[in-house]
């Protein structure tokens, strides 16, 4: 007696779904590189909704989706450890520079959160958006944790962090080219800083240099996020 | 090359642990990476060769970051399933973040970029340089 396909490819959708996203992976990179590594053909933006497509088109579900393709986030974990490599490579560039980083560091997440903040509220943003919006530019792991610590929706600031990741991907490296920003140190920090993973695999598509600033930056500021949220929360008077 | 991430693998979970058992706000694999840069510097320190890196972790490395943007296709995808979310204050979330993320950019970007005579480094070896 045989089975029906159907049924067969249900069996199989962690496969399915895995060579969906390498499939879908592996054409937006030829894209990137048949546009010209145009900033808006970014392949995490294009893969991403390569596979939206193909998941709307055969009415599968989304979480159903993560989590067969669970393996593929594990990945993050050791790709993060793995930023020691570069980073002590070029231990001597970043240690020189320690001050102005530092500097940087700081400025830019105050900044980064107080922007936030202070435009939605212009806009009517409310209280539980503020909080959720808040730790946006920490890596994931950590903007959720910072979330529902403070009395944010994780789920929102899951989706503004990812969001944040591409925003600094797709326009951070043509706003600092318009700023005249050449160093690659000072550019990855940046985009790293504000954009976390995503910024960061970006950074890397310009330079090995960039790539490890970025990753450096995300790391930190994964760190400072976690310790100025409730602090500048307080300070507006959007925790007790 | 299993080494290799055998090795990425032990410093994540260690870090998750002593993350989880000391309560810190920092993530595991943060700690995970400033244990690696650790142990890369006392290894280089006991070769006596500066700046050296074990050929296959070197190798698990760059794979992980050439295609460190493939890691986040799942996430990404999941932004779908909490688009309700939008509903009411799509564009001011929106406005937020690409304001925010714009100017926190610029600002450090520009804030590192400033360099003085004290603060002058080595200029950035190309990567070959290194490998």
């Amino acid at each position: 007696m045989s089975e029906s396909l159907g049924a067969v490819l249900s069996g199989h959708a962690t496969l399915l779904f895995l060579a969906l996203t390498l499939g879908a992976w592996a054409l937006a990179v030829a894209l990137w590189q048949a546009g010209g590594r145009h900033a808006l053909l970014n392949p995490t933006l294009v893969a991403i909704a390569l596979v939206a497509a193909a998941l709307a088109a055969t009415g599968s579900d989304v979480a159903r989706y993560q989590a067969e393709t669970s393996v593929i986030h594990l990945l993050l974990g050791p790709a993060v450890v793995a930023l020691a490599v570069p980073l002590f490579r070029h231990a001597p560039a970043v240690a020189a520079r320690a001050v102005p980083l530092a500097v940087a560091l700081v400025v830019g997440a105050v900044l980064n959160c107080v922007v936030a903040l202070g435009v939605l509220a212009a806009l009517g943003g409310t209280a539980a958006t503020l909080v959720s919006l808040a730790p946006k530019s920490a890596t994931a792991a950590v903007s959720m944790a910072v979330s529902a610590e403070t009395g944010g929706i994780a789920a929102l600031t899951a989706v503004v962090t990812i969001l944040a990741g591409i925003v600094g991907a797709v326009a951070g490296p043509a706003l600092l080219d318009r700023l005249g920003i050449a160093d690659p140190l000072a550019r990855g920090f940046g985009i790293g800083l504000a954009s976390h993973g995503i910024g960061t695999a970006r950074a890397f598509q310009e330079s090995e240099a960039a790539g490890t600033a970025s990753g450096l930056a995300m790391g930190l500021n994964a760190v400072l996020t976690a310790l100025i949220v409730p602090v500048v929360l307080r300070l507006l008077g959007l925790l007790p | 090359m299993p080494q290799a991430f055998l090795l990425l693998v032990s410093l994540q979970l260690a870090g998750d642990v002593a993350s989880r058992l000391a309560g810190l706000p920092v993530p595991g694999m943060v700690i995970g990476l400033a244990l690696l840069f650790a142990i890369l510097c006392l290894r280089a320190r006991r070769l006596g060769r500066e700046r050296a890196v074990p050929a296959g972790l070197a190798a698990v490395a760059g794979g992980l970051h050439a295609t460190l943007g493939l890691l986040f296709v799942p996430a990404g995808v999941g932004i779908l399933a909490h688009l309700p979310l939008f509903a009411h204050e799509g564009p001011a979330i929106l406005a937020a973040v690409v304001a925010s993320t714009l100017a926190a950019i610029a600002v450090t970007a520009a804030i590192a970029a400033r360099r003085r005579a004290r603060t002058r480094g080595p200029a950035m070896l190309p990567a070959e340089a290194r490998r």
